[in-house]
C-alpha cells in the first residue's frame, strides 16, 4: 500500500446553487483494483465522475492524480492525464470502421495523412494484450452491442489510459456479454489499471469489485471491502433502509386467456419485418415476461398491441374482442393499461401538469368531462387521491410532468394506468433508469395487478426483473418467439443463449407455443 | 457534321456546362459531411459570379490572360466570405439549415444586382468580359489518336481542374486526419466532441470550403458561359449542384460524375439539333431537359442514398 494511488480526491464539493450534489467526498482509487461506486440515481455518482473526467469543475476540494494536484478543464485534459471514460451511451460513429473510431481524435499521421498501418499495429497490440475480440475492419453499425462496448474500451486504452471509468456498462448487454465484460475488468485491474465501476447492480459489484464505496445524497456513506458484505447489506447501505428483494408472490390458479396473439406480423415504416409469425397468450392472473435484447421486435410488438403500429398479418384478441385493427383509444377503453418504453415521448406530455397527465386516458368520460367540457374539480380530486395512493412526489400537482424526477414520472404513469383497473397491463421496461426504492414500488404494483386477477405482459431488457416477476418467460429474438416456458424451467444462462439467437442443447424440443 | 466533330462538340459543350456544377457540388459535399445542409449554394454561386465579373472587368488589362483564373480565386474568396453568414446562423445561432440557406439564396441576387447598379451606372447587368475563360487545346494529350481530338481539343480547362479537385477532395476526406474529423462531426458530433475534436471548428471549415468552391463554381459560370453578370447568370445551377451531390451519394468523385451528366443535359439545348434520332424534337424539350432530369434523378435517388447521419443537426456543447 506504499505506492501512490492512481487518484485521490479530498473533500470534494460540487454545488449547484444551494444544492450540494457532492458534499465533502473523499475517496482513493488504486491501481490494480476494481473500485465500485454504488448509489441510487441522483446520489451524485455521475457528478463525481464528470468532475474526474473534466466535464464539471469542483466547487472546492482537491483531485490528485498520481500524487499531483490537478485542475481539469476538459475531457481532453483528463484523457492526457490517463483518465478514460467508457460511456454508457456509446460514443461511436456508426458509419466508420472500428479502427477509424478507435483512432479518431488521436490519429497517428504522416504529414496530415492518416497512418493506418501504425494505428493498426498499436491497436492489435492492445487487443492481444487484453485478449479482446474486436473486428477492426467492420463498420460499427454492423457489430454487436457487446463488441461496440469493447471498442469503447480499446478507444480508452489506445489513449494510454491508466484509470478506466465504466458508467453503468451492463445496461444493454446479454448475460454472457456481462460475464465477458466483468472478466475484461478483472484483466484490466490485473494489468495494473485502476478500474472504477459505477452501477446500482449488486451482483456485478459482488462479482468483480474489490472495494465498494457507497454514496447517498452526495455523501460517502462507507467504503468497504466487497467480499465482507452481503448483497443485502450493500443494498441497505445504498438506500438507507432495508430493501425487500423477494417480494412475496402467491400461487394463483391460471385464469382465462386475456391476450391472445396469433401469427402476428408487424413491419416497420421501412417495410422491414420486425415481428414474424408470433404467437403469445397471457392469462388472467399471469405475468408473462418477454425477454430479449433491445431491438429484436419488442417495441414493434408493443406498438402493434396498443394500436400505435398497423398489424401486417395475424390477429390480436384482448378479452375476447378482436382488436387487431382497433385504434389506440378503443384499445384503452377495452381495458388495456400501457406503461410505454419511452415515458417522456409516449407516456406523458411533459409540458402539461400532473393533473392533465393523470386524466389523459379518461378525460373524455365522466367525471372528468361532460358534453366536452372539462371538470377541473373532479380532475384535481382524482389526482390528489392517486398521487397519494401511488406515492407520486411533487411539491404541487399543478407542476408540469417534466419537473418530476424519472421515478415519479413513472409512478404517475403507473397511477394513471392502474387506476383504470385494466384487464391487461402491458409494461415495457417499467423500471429502466430508476433507483432501487422506486423499482421495489413498481414491482409491487405489477404484482398487485396480477393479484387482482389481471393479465400482465412485462417486456424488459433486464433479465433479473423478468426472473423475479414472471410466471411464464417468453424469449424473443429477431422478431421470432424462440421459447415460451414456465419461469422455473430456464436458467439465466439458457435465457441468455436464447436471447442471442442460439439453440439450447437439450433433449426436450423448445416449445414455441 | 461528321461523327468525330459531333462527339467533340458534345464532349466539349458538356464539359463547359458541367464545370460550374463540379466545383459547387464538391463544395456541397464538404459542407454536408460536416453536418451542415447547404441549400445556399445557389446564393454562393451568385456572389462568386458577381465578384469574378467585377474583378475581370476591373483588372483585365492589368493581368491579361491570367485574369479569368484570378477571377476564380476572387469569386471563391467572396463566396467563402458570404458563406460565413450561413456558418454563423447554423452553427452558432442554431437556425434551421434550410431556412438559413434559403435566406442566402434570396439575399445574394438582390445584393449582387444592387451592387451592379451602383457600379455600372444604374444598369442591371455588367459589360461583356474581354478576358473570358476560353476553351483550350491541351498539348501532348490532344495528339493521342481518336481520344485526343474528342476529349482534349478545344475543351474546358476549368472542367479538368474540377475533375482533379474532385479526386483531391476524395483523398482529403478519406485519407487525411482533417477528412476523418470533418466526417466525424457530420456523423456523430457528440462522439467527436468526447474525443476532444472541436465540432464548431470543423463545421466552420466544411461551410467555408463549400462557400469557396461554390464561389468558384459561380465564377466559372459567369466567365465561361454567360460572359457578364446579371440576375439571370445563375438560374438553378446551385440547386443542380445540390442534386448532383445527392446523385453522387455525397462522394466527391460521384458528385463530379453526376455534375458531368447534368452538364451533358444542359449541353443538349445547344447540340441537340445536331444529334441524329433526337434532332427533330422541339427545342423546348432540350431547354427544360436539365431541370426535368434533375427532378427525376432526385426523386429516383434521394430515397436510396445515405446522407451523413447528423446532417442538418445542431450541436450544443455541454458546459
Amino acid at each position: 500500500m506504499n505506492e501512490t494511488p492512481a487518484i485521490e480526491i479530498h473533500h470534494l464539493v460540487k454545488a449547484f446553487g444551494t444544492f450540494k450534489a457532492n458534499d465533502d467526498i473523499s475517496i482513493t482509487f488504486r491501481n490494480g483494483e476494481v473500485h465500485a461506486l454504488l448509489g441510487e440515481n441522483g446520489a451524485g455518482k455521475s457528478t463525481l465522475m464528470n468532475m474526474l473526467s473534466g466535464i464539471l469543475r469542483p466547487t472546492s476540494g482537491q483531485i490528485l492524480v498520481k500524487g499531483k494536484e490537478v485542475d481539469l478543464h476538459s475531457a481532453k485534459d483528463a484523457s492526457e492525464l490517463g483518465i478514460g471514460m467508457v460511456h454508457q451511451h456509446f460514443m461511436l460513429v456508426g458509419a466508420f470502421t472500428v479502427l477509424e473510431n478507435i483512432i479518431l481524435g488521436s490519429e497517428p499521421t504522416n504529414a496530415g495523412r492518416l497512418n493506418f498501418k501504425t494505428a493498426r499495429k498499436r491497436v492489435e497490440d492492445i487487443l492481444s494484450r487484453y485478449d479482446l475480440d474486436v473486428d477492426l475492419d467492420a463498420r460499427v453499425d454492423d457489430i454487436s452491442v457487446g463488441m461496440q462496448q469493447r471498442v469503447e474500451i480499446v478507444k480508452v486504452l489506445f489513449r494510454n489510459a491508466d484509470v478506466l471509468i465504466f458508467d453503468e456498462p451492463t445496461a444493454v448487454l446479454t448475460p454472457q456479454e456481462i460475464d465477458d465484460l466483468l472478466a475484461i475488468m478483472r484483466q484490466l485491474a490485473e494489468e495494473g489499471k485502476a478500474v472504477i465501476l459505477i452501477t446500482h447492480k449488486l451482483e456485478e459489484i459482488r462479482a468483480v469489485a474489490d472495494i465498494t464505496t457507497i454514496i447517498r445524497r452526495g455523501r460517502v456513506i462507507d467504503t468497504v471491502k466487497t467480499a465482507e458484505k452481503t448483497a443485502e447489506e450493500l443494498a441497505t447501505l445504498m438506500v438507507g433502509r432495508p430493501v425487500d428483494f423477494d417480494l412475496p408472490k402467491s400461487d394463483l390458479a391460471e385464469g382465462a386467456p386475456i391476450l391472445t396473439v396469433e401469427h402476428l406480423d408487424v413491419t416497420d415504416k421501412n417495410k422491414v419485418k420486425r415481428v414474424a409469425d408470433l404467437n403469445l397468450t397471457v392469462h388472467a392472473g399471469e405475468i408473462v415476461g418477454l425477454a430479449g435484447i433491445d431491438g429484436n421486435g419488442q417495441s414493434e410488438l408493443v406498438k402493434a398491441l396498443t394500436g400505435l403500429l398497423p398489424v401486417h398479418a395475424g390477429t390480436i384478441t384482448i378479452a375476447g374482442k378482436n382488436t387487431t385493427h382497433a385504434t389506440p383509444r378503443q384499445i384503452v377503453r377495452d381495458g388495456v393499461g400501457h406503461i410505454p418504453e419511452d415515458r417522456q415521448k409516449f407516456g406523458l406530455v411533459m409540458p402539461m401538469t400532473v393533473i392533465e397527465n393523470m386524466g389523459l386516458m379518461t378525460y373524455t368520460e365522466e367525471p372528468l368531462s361532460k358534453h366536452g367540457i372539462l371538470n377541473e374539480g373532479a380532475a384535481v380530486k382524482m389526482t390528489e387521491e392517486l398521487t397519494k395512493k401511488f406515492d407520486v412526489r411533487t411539491s404541487s400537482i399543478h407542476n408540469t410532468a417534466g419537473s418530476l424526477s424519472g421515478g415519479n414520472q413513472q409512478k404517475l404513469i403507473i397511477a394513471r394506468e392502474m387506476s383504470r383497473d385494466p384487464q391487461l397491463m402491458i409494461a415495457m421496461n417499467p423500471t429502466r433508469g430508476l433507483d432501487v426504492g422506486a423499482i421495489e414500488f413498481i414491482h409491487q404494483q405489477i404484482l398487485n395487478a396480477r393479484e387482482a386477477g389481471h393479465a400482465v405482459l412485462l417486456i424488459s431488457y433486464e433479465l433479473d426483473e423478468i426472473k423475479q416477476l414472471a410466471d411464464t418467460i417468453a424469449v424473443i429474438h429477431a422478431g421470432h418467439l424462440v421459447a415460451t416456458r414456465e419461469a422455473g424451467d430456464l436458467t439465466t444462462s439458457q435465457i441468455g443463449l436464447l436471447m442471442a439467437g442460439e439453440q439450447l442443447n437439450e433433449e426436450a424440443a423448445v416449445d414455441a407455443d | 457534321m461528321n461523327i468525330e466533330t459531333l462527339l467533340l462538340t458534345v464532349v466539349s459543350t458538356s464539359l463547359v456546362y458541367s464545370a460550374p456544377l463540379i466545383f459547387t457540388s464538391i463544395g456541397g459535399v464538404f459542407s454536408e459531411h460536416s453536418g451542415i445542409v447547404n441549400v445556399g449554394l445557389e446564393g454562393m454561386m451568385v456572389m462568386g459570379a458577381f465578384a469574378s465579373v467585377v474583378f475581370n472587368l476591373a483588372f483585365g488589362d492589368a493581368f491579361g490572360a491570367a485574369t479569368p483564373w484570378l477571377g476564380l480565386l476572387v469569386g471563391g474568396l467572396v463566396g467563402m466570405v458570404f458563406s460565413l453568414i450561413h456558418a454563423v446562423a447554423t452553427i452558432n445561432l442554431r437556425t434551421d439549415h434550410i431556412i438559413s440557406g434559403t435566406v442566402l439564396n434570396l439575399m445574394a441576387p438582390a445584393l449582387a444586382v444592387y451592387l451592379t447598379r451602383l457600379l455600372f451606372q444604374g444598369r442591371g447587368q455588367t459589360d461583356i468580359l474581354q478576358h473570358p475563360l476560353s476553351t483550350v487545346t491541351i498539348p501532348v494529350l490532344s495528339k493521342i489518336p481518336v481520344i485526343g481530338p474528342i476529349f482534349f481539343t478545344k475543351t474546358s480547362a476549368a472542367a479538368y481542374l474540377g475533375i482533379i479537385v474532385s479526386i483531391v477532395a476524395w483523398w482529403v476526406l478519406a485519407k487525411t486526419r482533417f477528412g476523418l474529423r470533418l466526417r466525424s462531426v457530420g456523423e456523430h458530433p457528440e462522439a467527436a466532441d468526447s474525443v476532444g475534436i472541436s465540432v464548431y471548428a470543423y463545421r466552420y471549415a466544411g461551410v467555408l470550403i463549400s462557400g469557396f468552391l461554390g464561389g468558384i463554381g459561380g465564377a466559372v459560370m459567369a466567365q465561361s458561359i454567360t460572359l457578364n453578370f446579371s440576375v439571370t447568370t445563375i438560374v438553378g445551377q446551385g440547386f443542380m449542384s445540390l442534386a448532383a451531390m445527392i446523385f453522387g451519394k455525397w462522394h466527391p468523385v460521384g458528385a463530379m460524375g453526376a455534375a458531368v451528366f447534368f452538364g451533358f443535359a444542359q449541353s443538349l439545348a445547344i447540340v441537340g439539333k445536331y444529334i441524329p434520332v433526337i434532332e427533330n424534337m422541339p427545342d423546348v424539350i432540350f431547354t427544360i431537359a436539365p431541370y426535368l432530369i434533375t427532378i427525376i434523378v432526385l426523386v429516383a435517388f434521394i430515397g436510396n442514398a445515405r446522407m451523413p447521419a447528423a446532417d442538418g443537426s445542431t450541436f450544443i456543447k455541454a458546459k
